[in-house]
C-alpha cells in the first residue's frame, strides 16, 4: 500500500521529458477519458461520498459519517449471516477453482496439435458467450422442480431419488448450481491470455530446462511455464477476481427472485441492489458498494504480490 | 541408463505447441476430451431445445435431443408482440443498432488513447495509465446507484444514448491495446514524423493497420458485453420502444414458466448465443494474437 502512493506520488514528480511532450495527445485521450470519468470515475468517488450519507433518493442526502458501515457490520442480519458467507462460499470456490481450472486447461490445450486445440478450445470457451443470464432458459429447463425436469427425470430414472427435487428453490441446492452454472462459463478472457502465453513460451526454454535437469511435466510447468507466463497468470486473476465478486444476475435468474429463496444464494452485489432499488436506501447501498470495490481491490493487490514483478 | 534415456526422450516428445501428432498426446486428450464434451452438453441442449416441436418439448418423460425438427418456435417468436404491442424485431433492431455504435466508437476512442498513451508524451501519461491498470479491477455493478444518479443529473434517463455511453470506455479494452501498440517499434513512427506525416496520418495509416488483431479483441469484448446486458434496459429505460433483445429474452423467460413460451424462450438463447459464436470463431485466431501481450508487468 505504502508502495502504492509512493508511486503514485512519483508519476507527479516525473518532469523529465517536458519539452518532448506533445498537446496533440490530449485530443487523442479525450474522448475515453472523458467517458471514463462519467462512467467510472465519478461513480466510485461518487459511491464513496454517498457511503456516509443517509439518502431515500427523495430528500437531499443527510451526513451521517460511519453510521452505514457501523449498520452493515452490526445491525444487518442477512448480510452477516447470508451475504458475507454466501458470497465467501462462492467467491473461494468460482475465483480459485476457476483459475486453476482455465489454467490447467489452457496447458492440457497447449500440449495437443493446433487444429484440435483450435476446436477444443473453442467449446471450453464458448459457454463464457452465454454470459450466465441468457441461458437462465435452459437452467430452468434442466432442473426444473417437477418430474419434467430433466435432472429430475434422469436422477429418479437411475433410482438416486424418489420424488422430484425443487433444485432451484432450495435452500441446500441452490448455491451449489449457481457455483456450477459459473464454472461452466469462467473460461473467458483470462483463459484465453493464459492459452496464449503458454503457445508464446520460447522453446529455447523447455531445451535450457532438459539441460539442467528438468524431469517431467509437472516440473516443466512449475519451474518454466508459469515463471514466464507470470504477467499472463496476473491478468487471468485480476480478470477471475473482478468476475466473481461482480457476479450477480445469476442466482436471482436462477430462482426468479431477489432477495433468493431463504437468502440461499445471496450475494453482495444482490444485497446492494435490493438496499437501492427495492428499498431506497442509497447511502446505505452505497457503503455495501465501498466495501465491494475494497473487497476487490484487496483481494487483487495481493494477486498482484503473488505474480507481479519484483521491481514493481 | 538405457531406460532413462528412453523415458527422457518421450516426455520431451511432447513440447508445448506440437506441430505433429504423436501418442504421448493421447493422455492429454483422454482428460480433454470429456471435459469439452461436458463444456458442449447445455449448449446441444439448446440447439435442440430451440428445435422441438410443441410435442417434445413436453414429451414425458423429457429427451434431450430433437427428433422432428422445427422452426416453430422461432416463427412464434417473431410473431410475438410485446405487452404494449411491440413487435420481436423491435427489440432485435435496437439491440442491433446499439452494438454497432458501441463496437464503432469504443474501438475508436480506444486505439486512438492507445496510440497516445503507447507513443506520445504528456503531462498526466503515467497516472491515466495507472489509473486504467487499477481500473481492471471495477466491479460495474458495485456502483449502479451512483451511476443511476449521475445519468439522472445528466438527463439520460430513458434515452437511446445511455446505451451506448456507458460501454464506451472499456479498460481491459484500452489496456490490451495499449500492450499492443507498445510492440510496434517506436523508430517506425519517428521515420514516419521525419517523412512529414502528422499524428492522426501516423495513427490512420500505420498504427490501425498494425493493431487490427487488438482492435478485433476490442469488438468481441464490447460486443458480448453489450449484445448481452439487459441491465440497460431494465435500469434505464422506461420506454418499451427503446428496450433491447436482452431485456426481452428476460421477460420472455420469467414469464413463460406458463409453458408455451419454453419453446420461444430457447429459440430466443439461441438468437443471443449464435452471434457471439459467429464473432468468435471468426475472430479467434486474432483474439488469442492479442492475448500473448496481455500480461501485466
Amino acid at each position: 500500500m505504502k508502495r502504492f502512493f509512493s508511486k503514485i506520488a512519483s508519476i507527479f514528480k516525473s518532469k523529465k521529458t517536458v519539452r518532448d511532450r506533445n498537446p496533440i495527445a490530449y485530443a487523442f485521450v479525450f474522448p475515453y477519458v472523458l467517458m471514463f470519468l462519467i462512467f467510472i470515475v465519478i461513480p466510485v468517488v461518487a459511491a464513496i461520498m454517498l457511503a456516509f450519507t443517509y439518502f431515500d433518493t427523495v430528500r437531499a442526502p443527510t451526513l451521517v459519517g460511519f453510521e452505514n458501515f457501523i449498520n452493515i457490520l452490526t445491525n444487518d442480519q442477512e448480510f452477516m449471516q447470508y451475504v458475507i458467507p454466501n458470497t465467501l462460499k462462492y467467491a473461494i470456490i468460482v475465483g480459485p477453482g476457476g483459475y486453476i481450472l482455465s489454467f490447467l486447461l489452457a496447458w492440457l490445450l497447449a500440449q495437443v496439435t493446433p487444429k484440435v486445440r483450435t476446436v477444443l478450445a473453442l467449446i471450453i470457451y464458448s459457454p463464457s458467450l452465454t454470459a450466465g443470464v441468457t441461458m437462465a432458459v435452459l437452467w430452468k429447463v434442466i432442473f426444473a422442480g417437477d418430474e419434467t425436469g430433466y435432472l429430475n427425470m434422469f436422477l429418479l430414472n437411475l433410482g438416486f431419488i424418489n420424488e422430484p427435487i425443487a433444485w432451484l428453490t432450495s435452500k441446500e441446492y441452490l448455491m451449489p448450481i449457481m457455483i456450477g452454472v459459473t464454472l461452466w462459463s469462467s473460461m473467458g478472457v483470462g483463459f484465453l491470455a493464459m492459452l496464449a502465453g503458454i503457445l508464446n513460451v520460447n522453446q529455447d526454454l523447455y531445451e535450457a530446462g532438459y539441460i539442467d535437469g528438468i524431469k517431467n511435466k509437472f516440473q516443466e510447468m512449475i519451474y518454466i511455464t508459469i515463471p514466464t507466463i507470470k504477467p499472463q497468470m496476473l491478468f487471468g486473476a485480476v480478470m477471475a477476481i473482478v468476475g466473481t465478486f461482480g457476479a450477480s444476475g445469476i442466482g436471482v435468474a436462477l430462482s426468479g427472485s431477489n432477495p433468493t429463496p431463504q437468502y440461499a444464494g445471496q450475494l453482495i452485489v444482490n444485497h446492494i441492489e435490493f438496499f437501492g432499488f427495492t428499498k431506497y436506501e442509497m447511502g446505505y447501498a452505497a457503503a455495501l458498494s465501498v466495501i465491494l470495490l475494497l473487497i476487490v481491490y484487496f483481494v487483487s493487490r495481493f494477486a498482484f504480490r503473488l505474480f507481479g514483478s519484483k521491481d514493481e | 541408463m538405457m531406460m532413462k534415456k528412453k523415458r527422457r526422450s518421450k516426455f520431451q516428445a511432447t513440447k508445448i505447441n506440437p506441430s505433429r501428432f504423436h501418442p504421448v498426446q493421447i493422455r492429454y486428450l483422454l482428460v480433454l476430451l470429456p471435459i469439452s464434451l461436458v463444456m458442449l452438453l447445455p449448449l446441444l441442449f439448446i440447439f435442440n431445445h430451440a428445435l422441438k416441436p410443441f410435442e417434445e418439448l413436453f414429451a414425458f418423460p423429457p429427451r434431450f435431443l430433437v427428433k422432428n425438427p422445427t422452426l416453430v418456435n422461432f416463427r412464434n417468436l417473431f410473431a410475438l408482440t410485446g405487452t404494449s404491442g411491440i413487435p420481436m424485431s423491435r427489440y432485435l433492431f435496437n439491440s442491433l443498432i446499439v452494438t454497432i455504435l458501441v463496437i464503432v466508437i469504443s474501438i475508436l476512442i480506444s486505439t486512438m488513447a492507445g496510440y497516445a498513451l503507447s507513443k506520445l508524451n504528456f503531462k498526466g501519461k503515467r497516472l491515466l495509465n495507472e489509473i486504467n491498470t487499477i481500473a481492471l479491477m471495477f466491479v460495474g455493478v458495485a456502483v449502479t446507484i451512483p451511476r443511476y444518479l449521475i445519468i439522472e443529473k445528466l438527463g439520460l434517463i430513458d434515452s437511446f444514448w445511455i446505451h451506448v455511453l456507458p460501454y464506451l470506455a472499456i479498460p481491459v479494452g484500452l489496456f490490451l491495446v495499449k500492450q499492443f501498440i507498445d510492440q510496434i517499434p517506436s523508430d517506425l513512427i519517428d521515420a514516419a514524423r521525419i517523412d512529414g506525416a502528422n499524428d492522426w496520418q501516423i495513427y490512420r495509416k500505420i498504427v490501425v493497420p498494425l493493431i487490427k488483431p487488438a482492435i478485433a479483441t476490442i469488438m468481441i469484448l464490447s460486443f458480448q458485453t453489450v449484445w448481452n446486458s439487459a441491465d440497460t434496459s431494465a435500469t434505464y429505460i422506461n420506454t418499451d420502444s427503446l428496450k433491447t433483445f436482452a431485456f426481452y429474452m428476460g421477460t420472455l423467460t420469467t414469464n413463460t414458466n406458463a409453458v408455451a413460451g419454453q419453446g420461444m424462450a430457447a429459440a430466443a438463447s439461441l438468437i443471443m448465443f449464435v452471434p457471439n459464436l459467429i464473432i468468435f470463431i471468426i475472430l479467434q485466431s486474432k483474439v488469442i494474437d492479442t492475448m500473448a501481450h496481455s500480461g501485466i508487468k
